[in-house]
């Protein structure tokens, strides 16, 4: 208790944190919304709940470093890994997700936490177990006495974010694929009916998914460090983000990854780091909590 | 000399050549050991640098004639499992090691972790087991029989540093009591072991603890902490969360520009600070059981130096970089076994188990004789500070290869 009326003491002493904090939270949320970006889609249409989410986006970190390791710019890690992780996301569609969608959610779930353990230990005996990162080499830029600071990866991170969500976002309303996207979201067998191939939908959004997912890790691992085994702390956030969000709500999710970012670093500077990710988590069951009163006083009025 | 006896002495020399026992290593008989160990998972990294330091040592052991009782020679033969970095994996193959293979000796596993889930194991069966990598001190109040470690206990990691602040303040004038400390260690025994050997040493010099923080295992950000240190300006920062919190505070030690006097971190090799952040590792200070420039040795390794030396020249994919400490001490682990059972000169478990209590060894590792809990009291914890990218002894200072760099820039 002490140690927490000193934090907000420091807090209310130094205002300037206040500015530093909400940077971070909000450049830490924008990566986090990325890697939850593609699970919106995924839940929405094909109401699979992938937990290899965050797998995928540790693949890309891997991806990112390897080309790193062989010489070449890690900026060129961001795009490589969105080509390789749609195909990689395409190949585990067809041998994995084609089988378990439109079937009940305890069968969708085991087959993806099967696809998460496999991916972890493919990457295991490929890349070992060592944690890894990647140095983007570029100064960090400095404001009020560098007591605030912006890493240009974050910053690159924030700026994806941003074009992704528009990008997704001007797809879905414009491009034939998106509209069919959208139909099938809505109701598969209505767009079955209507001409509109929605296996070749699902394909498609599992394998964009799965290419996002490869983007962010590629900022990622030029931010924090990776390891095989750490899809799990992605996986978590993601459905995190995706719950507080509501399905089928893009720009929602972007919203909620800044939200919760910016809440992690304030619960970390008042209660301590260690309570970081636990308010992640307390933040969805207050979400839920608040939906299931929704419901029931919809359903009320309705009565 | 007559023909006849010319050729009997002929024959009875070379009989005796042939039925004499030989003096090769390969013709030594065996003694089976058993070791549950991370091969793949998490640990993997440094269950196979383990590995390699047990094989290593055999192969040395093996060199040297093998392991002389009475008249009879033997060499060591391990059976692996790949415990998958998983405690209760670890202790169903410690349990198929001692009642299907029937192993009576046991080299531990990687961490305190899977030490903590196998002791129990070994104890029940009253199997006597050197281990080399569980350095938690939390196994060694248990009252354990069987368990011997050859590394320090893990409060003892970072205590140093404590000790090199205090003597930094009295250097420039102050009581070390003005010395402000920071502490964020990983929520895990390992390394809240290591916070609490600070707090304690602290607490010895009346030092104040300023910032004292639990990580969480899947730290990804520590700036919240580390905004923090640059408000309120410790002068000491320990750090101690595996290769994940040594990587993560050295990136964003630099990103943030957060200035202390002195940092100190566990992990600094497993995470390849130096390799992954070049110069932004520089003046960090480094805990480590063992360091290749250190004044020890034994007969079989040679010095600490020739250990490095030759373990680089058998295992090559170590060439480019240091060998890691938690190689030598599975050495160390190894020689221990070698060492008891000589001095036993018989089989009989509970008889090794008692030479190995008794141990009073000097190795290229360090000197190793156990208390009656088990953990090795006789080597220090060594200090290594990161100088133009180099990894040089900087304390205790009797073991001191070089000069600390003080203030930190």
């Amino acid at each position: 208790m002490d140690q927490i009326l000193v934090n907000l003491q420091l807090l209310a002493q130094f205002p300037v944190v206040n500015i530093k904090i909400i940077l971070d939270g909000i450049m830490i949320g924008a990566l986090f919304a990325l890697a939850a970006y593609g699970l919106a889609l995924v839940w929405g249409v094909m109401n699979v709940k992938n937990l290899a989410q965050g797998d995928f986006v540790i693949a890309g970190g891997y991806v990112a470093w390897y080309l790193a390791g062989l010489g070449l710019h890690p900026l060129l890690g961001v795009p490589v890994a969105f080509v390789l992780l749609w195909v990689i996301g395409w190949v585990c569609y067809k041998l994995v997700i084609s089988r378990v969608i439109e079937r009940d959610l305890f069968t969708s779930l085991l087959a993806t936490f099967g696809l998460a353990i496999m991916l972890a230990q493919i990457m295991n005996l490929l890349f070992g177990s060592d944690t890894q990162s990647v140095d983007l080499d570029m100064d960090t830029l400095y404001f009020f006495d560098g007591f605030v600071d912006i890493p240009i990866a974050k910053l690159i991170g924030v700026l994806m974010a941003a074009a992704l969500a528009t990008g997704v976002i001007l797809f879905m309303k414009n491009s034939r694929m998106g509209q069919a996207i959208r139909a099938t979201a809505q109701d598969a067998r209505a767009a079955r009916v209507l001409g509109i191939d929605t296996e070749k939908v699902y394909a498609f959004t599992f394998s964009l998914n799965a290419a996002i997912c490869g983007a962010a890790g590629a900022i990622i691992v030029m931010v924090w460090v990776i390891q095989p085994f750490y899809g799990i702390t992605h996986s978590v956030r993601a459905f995190v983000i995706v719950t507080a969000a509501g399905l089928g709500n893009l720009p929602g999710v972007i919203a909620a990854g800044l939200g919760i970012g910016a809440l992690e670093q304030y619960g970390a500077m008042i209660f301590g780091i260690g309570y970081q990710q636990a308010i992640a988590v307390m933040l969805l069951l207050l979400v839920l909590v608040f939906r299931l009163v929704q419901q029931r006083r919809k359903r009320q009025v309705l009565q | 000399m007559r023909p006849a006896f010319q050729l009997a002495s002929v024959l009875f020399a070379a009989s005796a050549f042939f039925v004499a026992p030989s003096a090769h290593a390969e013709d030594c008989g065996e003694i089976h050991l058993g070791s549950a160990i991370s091969l793949t998972g998490k640990y993997a990294t440094n269950g196979i640098h383990a590995k390699n330091g047990y094989e290593f040592a055999i192969e040395k052991i093996k060199e040297a004639g093998g392991i002389k009782m009475g008249d009879a020679c033997y060499n060591f033969k391990v059976t692996y499992y790949d415990d998958e970095s998983k405690g209760d994996r670890g202790a169903t193959l410690a349990e198929r090691l001692i009642n299907q293979d029937k192993v009576q000796y046991m080299l531990g596993p990687y961490s305190s972790g899977l030490t903590k889930a196998i002791a129990p194991v070994t104890e029940k069966y009253q199997i006597p087991m050197v281990e080399a990598e569980g350095a938690s001190r939390s196994l060694f109040n248990k009252g354990y029989k069987y368990l011997f470690a050859v590394l320090s206990t893990s409060e003892q990691y970072l205590a140093s540093a404590i000790t090199l602040a205090a003597e930094k303040a009295q250097e420039n004038g102050k009581d070390p009591s003005s010395v402000k400390v920071a502490v964020a260690v990983e929520n895990d025994p390992f390394s809240l072991d290591i916070r609490a050997g600070i707090l304690d040493d602290a607490a010895r010099y009346d030092m104040k603890v300023v910032i004292d923080e639990k990580l969480p295992r899947d730290l990804s950000d520590m700036s919240a902490i580390l905004t923090k240190v640059k408000l309120i300006k410790p002068d000491v920062l320990v750090v101690s969360g595996h290769s994940k919190g040594a990587a993560t505070a050295v990136r964003q030690i630099d990103e943030m520009q957060v200035k202390v006097p002195m940092i100190a971190l566990t992990h600094c090799e497993a995470a390849d600070v130096t390799g992954k952040f070049g110069d932004a590792a520089n003046d960090l200070l480094c805990a480590t059981q063992w360091a290749e420039t250190l004044t020890y040795e034994d007969e079989i390794f040679g010095s600490a130096a020739n250990y490095e030396q030759e373990f680089k020249a058998a295992y090559t994919e170590y060439e480019t970089k240091s060998v890691p400490y938690q190689t030598a001490q599975a050495s160390a682990a190894v020689y221990v076994f070698a060492d008891a059972f000589e001095r036993a000169g018989t089989m009989d478990k509970e008889a090794i188990r008692d030479a190995i209590a008794a141990t009073d060894l000097s190795t290229f590792y360090g000197q190793i004789k156990f208390s009656e809990f088990g953990n090795n009291i006789a080597k220090p914890m060594v200090l290594r500070q990161i100088q133009d990218g180099k990894y040089n002894v900087v304390a205790p200072s009797a073991f001191a290869s070089h000069p600390l760099n003080w203030p930190r820039n």
